[in-house]
């Protein structure tokens, strides 16, 4: 009676063991394709050129250089272009704040579905098409060669991820405490500001990030719009590729400490972008 | 309810709180609608810049559609949609059945897969490129290593598109991703505990169970998908330009050729209008099946 217990046991010991190594192996292989591209730019950044054009190629560099940072620091004008990027995201995330937390206050109180698709509509435009309208509008006004056009268009990101997230913030909000403010005589917006607003902290940080990152990646904007003195970080390193296309160390060490900030923002507050991304499904334009 | 309560709620609810809105939208407005309008005037004229205008009509729209480069970037921007919502969906959806689970280090794992998602797309675009080179790339390292053939990527007519696609799905996987895994999250338990007494296996769980719970979910997914997909720019543009030739020339691509490297604003305006036509269609054929399966 005892030993066929026994192996049954074993066998559904085995089984589970071989059912937790196979999702385990299932953890990996889904998680691998983004930590390998990663680490292959972290390499690319760290090696020689010899050991960058060789083939078969040179996975780990040995010994790791730092040539390539400082390559990208004397050949570019980098830290203008970090400048306008901080910038540009920077003011675009700041208007972004005092126009969408109100409007996505205001919307989420009327349940104004219909306004709340207006700005929807940003989300769906492709980028290019106002941007010819608004090329042409800036000639026109003489602000080419301002950073003001970039930082104009990147309202396009920044206010529709605030709007959205505020209004998903808003509607969870239980409204008792507004009500007793507005009872006890307070106007709608003194309840808003000193009420709502406080309470709305979370809510502003989450939006702040996302659009923060979508405003920081963009791409396109800053490379219509942007002159040589103009251009925002990822256009400033594309530009680098039509210069350099056989300096593969230098291109990677840009590409790399463009994203890195962003990169390393995710890993540490990856539980508020995740929230911030699945109430509203928001990504930049 | 008493008398200045309700007077109190009434005071609060409803149109009172529209002017919080007034300042997005008036922004809103201005980088959108006036393009629109303008878009619109400008789409009608022969117009270069640094050359003067000159009132057209509809000649640019029919002009378009006799345009072989044009229609061809129909094509390949729809066997790019296509490609780039289908894969991300199946793949997106498999990875949120995972992610539903517990175990150690799920956060971070987590964290590490939306990656790709939150990434400057330009730099990893750049990275891609260089592991596509046919010579000295990495990927054409470890496929012949493992015995199978090189191949020539993003170089060859015949490759661009699905190797493009790749970086697609590499990139956007990760939203459908967190959209399903709320689905996911929000699933009751009982009619899992009830399958199970009544001797129900995994597949029947997800088929009968899983499935009809999470395809609000999964639908959102493809329009999102669908909208991105149709849009995509930036790593086209980085990774092969539309080329080889026009091999990858997306409707998107053609229009950024014809505005900022020919100048042909107004020819350009056209296709902006026919894109977004084509984008709106599209998308509300999605939403209305999506409004049927939810009543279904």
């Amino acid at each position: 009676m005892n030993a066929p217990a026994r192996t049954s046991e074993l066998s559904w010991l085995a089984r589970r063991v071989a059912s937790k190594l196979a999702f385990g192996f299932a953890v990996f292989v889904i998680v691998s394709p983004a930590i390998l591209v990663m680490l292959w730019m972290l390499s690319l950044s760290l090696k020689n050129e010899v050991d960058n054009m060789a083939y078969p190629p040179v996975f780990i560099p040995s010994p790791p250089t730092l040539a390539n940072f400082e390559a990208v620091f004397e050949n570019s004008n980098l830290m203008r272009y970090l400048v306008n990027s901080l910038l540009v995201t920077g003011g675009a995330t700041l208007v972004a704040i005092l126009v969408g937390v109100p409007a996505g206050y205001g919307i989420a109180k009327a349940s104004a579905h219909r306004t709340a698709i207006c700005i929807l509509i940003a989300r769906i435009t492709p980028a290019l098409s106002y941007l010819i309208p608004l090329y042409m509008m800036f000639q026109m006004l003489g602000l080419t060669g301002s950073l003001w056009p970039i930082f104009i268009t990147h309202l396009v990101i920044t206010i529709p991820i605030f709007v959205y997230v505020m209004i998903g913030f808003f509607e969870s909000l239980p409204p008792d405490l507004e009500e007793a403010a507005l009872i006890d005589g307070c106007t709608l917006w003194q309840a808003f500001r000193h009420v709502a607003l406080p309470l709305a902290r979370p809510g502003i940080v989450v939006a702040m990030i996302l659009s923060i990152i979508f405003s920081w990646n963009n791409f396109v904007f800053g490379a219509v719009l942007g002159g040589r003195q103009t251009r925002t970080l990822p256009a400033a390193v594309y530009n680098m590729l039509t210069f350099e296309q056989v300096a593969w160390g230098p291109l990677a060490a840009a590409a790399l400490l463009v994203t890195a900030p962003v990169l390393v923002l995710t890993l540490f507050i990856q539980k508020e972008i995740v929230g911030g991304l699945t109430a509203g499904g928001v990504k930049g334009g | 309810m008493t008398a200045p309560i309700a007077a109190a709620a009434a005071r609060g609810y409803g149109r009172n709180y529209l002017p919080f809105a007034y300042p997005a939208l008036a922004i809103t407005a201005m980088v959108i609608v006036f393009p629109w309008l303008f878009t619109l005037f400008m789409s009608a004229h022969e117009w270069k810049i640094g050359s003067p205008r000159e009132f057209v009509g509809f000649a640019n729209y029919v002009k378009l559609a006799g345009d072989p480069r044009f229609l061809e970037s129909i094509g390949h921007t729809l066997w790019f949609t296509l490609l780039s919502v289908v894969l991300p969906i199946a793949f997106g959806t498999g990875a949120a059945l995972v992610f539903n689970e517990r175990f150690p280090l799920r956060g971070f794992c987590r964290a590490v897969f939306i990656l790709p998602m939150m990434a400057t797309p330009v730099a990893v675009a750049l990275v891609w490129k260089m592991m596509f080179h046919p010579q000295l790339g990495v990927l054409n390292y470890i496929l012949t290593s493992v015995g199978l053939p090189p191949s020539l990527w993003h170089t060859s007519i015949d490759t661009v598109i699905p190797t493009l696609v790749m970086v697609e799905v590499w990139h956007w996987t990760p939203l459908v991703m967190l959209i399903v895994l709320g689905g996911l999250a929000a699933a009751p338990t009982e009619p899992y505990e009830s399958a199970r007494l009544d001797g129900a296996n995994a597949w029947q769980m997800f088929r009968y169970i899983t499935l009809p719970l999470i395809m609000p979910f999964v639908v959102l997914a493809v329009v999102i998908r669908t909208i991105d997909a149709l849009k995509a720019f930036d790593t086209i543009f980085v990774i092969s330009e539309g080329g080889p030739g026009t091999a990858s020339e997306t409707i998107n691509i053609y229009l950024y050729l014809q505005a900022f490297a020919f100048y042909n604003i107004g020819y350009a305006s056209a296709i902006v209008v026919v894109f977004f036509v084509l984008i709106i269609v599209l998308a509300m054929v999605l939403l209305w099946l999506r409004q049927k399966s939810k009543w279904s």
